[in-house]
């Protein structure tokens, strides 16, 4: 049995349009890989397909040797592949506490729970507070979503996903609008995750890219160019003049 | 640690207490205005029975973010089942309110498995369907609902053996006032629990609540019946205290009437849905006495006022207030 994710063959049409092309790749455990690639290459569209937002047309998408590709998306969280959002996408009326309780109450599966109080289970508590301190949200505890920094509500993303506790955790563009000034919180925090969580970081950004994966992804138009190291990567001429500029590196 | 296990610690002993609050608001209220008006005790009832119908809608609209205008399909279910229960096979009143509870349940349940699938207009658009549908059909099966002349001739028994509902209406009031604590008891519950908090994230963003595992469809068609229940119960209290169940029970202005009552009294905190009733059916019952003519325009002028000053709701307003204060040096 194969641990970690595995994807064999995975493409995407809509209609006529192929925006996913034969993808095959795998993140063992405590993976750290970047997908990179230009605008409209396909990136988020492949994340959609490992958490199930959209439905592959053919391929196979296998976590710890399960398939997991006829699954729904809350289905897939539930089995143990989670995602950051692109664009934030926080309950930005509940404080941040109250943003980290849901995903611990659901990965419990206690929101069906109408007769005890949201807030009243120590032990899962107890884990907020770690995570909130994990991630130096702990000041921010118990301001609502919607008054914070940009950056800060990225790491509530983050912490929000963590809560889940999955096997695999997808980051799409986890830097995404964050001020230069705020993008090191991001990267500590991944450079903090679990290591023996799968991450995949879709990313623009190539001084963060470089900083936390040891494995480079990267896609064009819906196909796989190139799977390697980083050093790899910078030294491939195609990938250079298609995506970094031929005067990277 | 220990500090986090302290916090859950005091938040729990405060979340015990929380519902007693508003049960013992509404219990003394309810004490003043059955003293200050014993000749209104009517109209002070169809207040109440509305305060638990407009609650059941707040648990849809303003926790889960559903809305829908055929909320009247699960009250007007509830007054036929419990006028129908009452006529046919017990007069007790409280099996009467649980064949309201089951019938507003199981309709909320039929319709909400279709309905919840649509979105925005069509969702709609279904819910108005529902209730028209359900009009007809009352309307037209005369052997068992009395068709457009209605169900006439509803009694019930006393209640619980001892307490016989007179003309004044004082029995009927207590009644109505002991549900509705029940119901603002359950409601506050609801709301403060694991699953209160997952309506109010779908309602604040349901895509990312299906990201985290959350089976979106199942919770709202879950809360929806919760709130036909409750519906039903209401329509069910109407049928006993009024005696009389008509096709205008499935109307699209009650559907209409109770979005306008929560959105005045501020949508998704309970207490709104209580203000905003009271509020709604004062100056309705003045304005039509004053002008049985134009009264609408009273509530128009009133909603136009709200939604643009208070668009939170009357609930807001002490909140907005102290805002105010605040800014001032």
């Amino acid at each position: 049995m194969t641990s970690g994710l595995a994807v064999h063959g995975l493409s995407k049409n809509f209609g006529g349009l192929q925006v996913a092309r034969n993808l095959t790749l795998s993140l063992p455990n405590g993976a750290r890989t970047a997908l990179i690639g230009p605008n409209g290459a396909g990136k988020t569209t492949f994340a959609n397909l490992l958490t199930g937002v959209l439905k592959p047309t053919s391929g196979t998408i296998l976590l710890n040797g399960k398939s997991v590709g006829k699954m729904s998306e809350s289905e897939r969280v539930r089995a143990g592949i989670a995602k950051t959002f692109q664009i934030t996408n926080l309950f930005r009326d509940l404080t941040v506490r109250e943003n980290i309780r849901l995903p611990i109450l659901e990965r419990e599966r206690r929101t069906n729970k109408v007769f005890c109080h949201s807030d009243g289970i120590p032990e899962l508590e107890c884990e907020i507070f770690q995570l909130l301190e994990d991630l130096a949200l702990t000041p921010l505890a118990d301001k609502p979503v919607r008054g914070l920094a940009y950056g800060q509500q990225r790491l509530v993303e983050l912490a929000l996903t963590l809560a889940l506790k999955p096997k695999v955790l997808i980051l799409d563009e986890p830097a995404a609008g964050v001020p230069s000034t705020e993008s090191h919180l991001i990267v500590q925090a991944i450079k903090r995750l679990p290591a023996d969580l799968s991450v995949l970081i879709i990313e623009h950004d190539m001084q963060l890219v470089f900083e936390v994966a040891n494995r480079i992804i990267v896609l064009v138009n819906g196909a796989i160019l190139l799977d390697g190291t980083p050093q790899e990567v910078i030294s491939n001429r195609e990938v250079r003049e298609l995506y970094l500029g031929a005067d990277h590196g | 640690m220990t500090n986090a296990t302290d916090q859950v610690s005091i938040r729990r002993k405060m979340g015990r207490l929380a519902p007693v609050l508003p049960a013992l608001i509404v219990s003394v209220a309810a004490a003043i205005a059955f003293i200050l008006f014993p000749y209104d005790l009517a109209f002070l009832t169809r207040i109440v029975i509305m305060m638990i119908f407009v609650l059941s809608f707040d648990l849809i609209l303003g926790y889960a973010g559903i809305a829908t205008l055929g909320h009247a399909a699960m009250y007007g279910c509830g007054a036929y089942a419990a006028g129908l229960v009452s006529l046919h096979l017990a007069s007790d009143p409280l099996i009467g309110l649980l064949a309201g509870a089951v019938a507003g349940a199981l309709i909320a349940w039929i319709s909400g498995c279709v309905l919840l699938r649509a979105q925005g207009v069509a969702l709609l658009m279904i819910s108005i369907a529902v209730t028209m549908v359900l009009q007809e059909t009352a309307s037209q099966a005369r052997w068992l609902t009395g068709g457009a002349d209605g169900l006439a001739g509803i009694t019930v028994s006393p209640l619980l053996g001892m307490f016989e509902f007179d003309f004044v209406g004082q029995v009927a009031f207590v009644y109505s006032v002991c549900i509705l604590i029940a119901v603002l008891i359950f409601c506050c519950i609801l709301a403060s629990s694991p699953f209160g908090l997952a309506l109010r994230g779908i309602e604040g963003s349901a895509s990312r609540m299906r990201a985290i595992g959350t089976p979106v469809y199942r919770r709202k068609v879950t809360v929806y019946v919760i709130a036909g229940a409750i519906a039903g119960i209401a329509g069910a209290l109407a049928a006993q205290v009024t005696g009389l169940v008509g096709i205008e029970v499935f109307n699209f202005s009650l559907s209409a009437d109770v979005m306008v009552m929560l959105i005045v009294g501020g949508a998704g905190r309970l207490y709104g849905a209580l203000v905003g009733t009271l509020v709604f059916m004062v100056v309705h019952h003045i304005a039509a006495g004053i002008d049985p003519f134009n009264w609408l325009f009273v509530i128009g002028f009133m909603l136009l006022i709200i939604v643009f000053a208070l668009p939170k709701g009357l609930i807001s307003l002490p909140d907005r207030l102290v805002a105010l204060l605040r800014r001032k040096p």
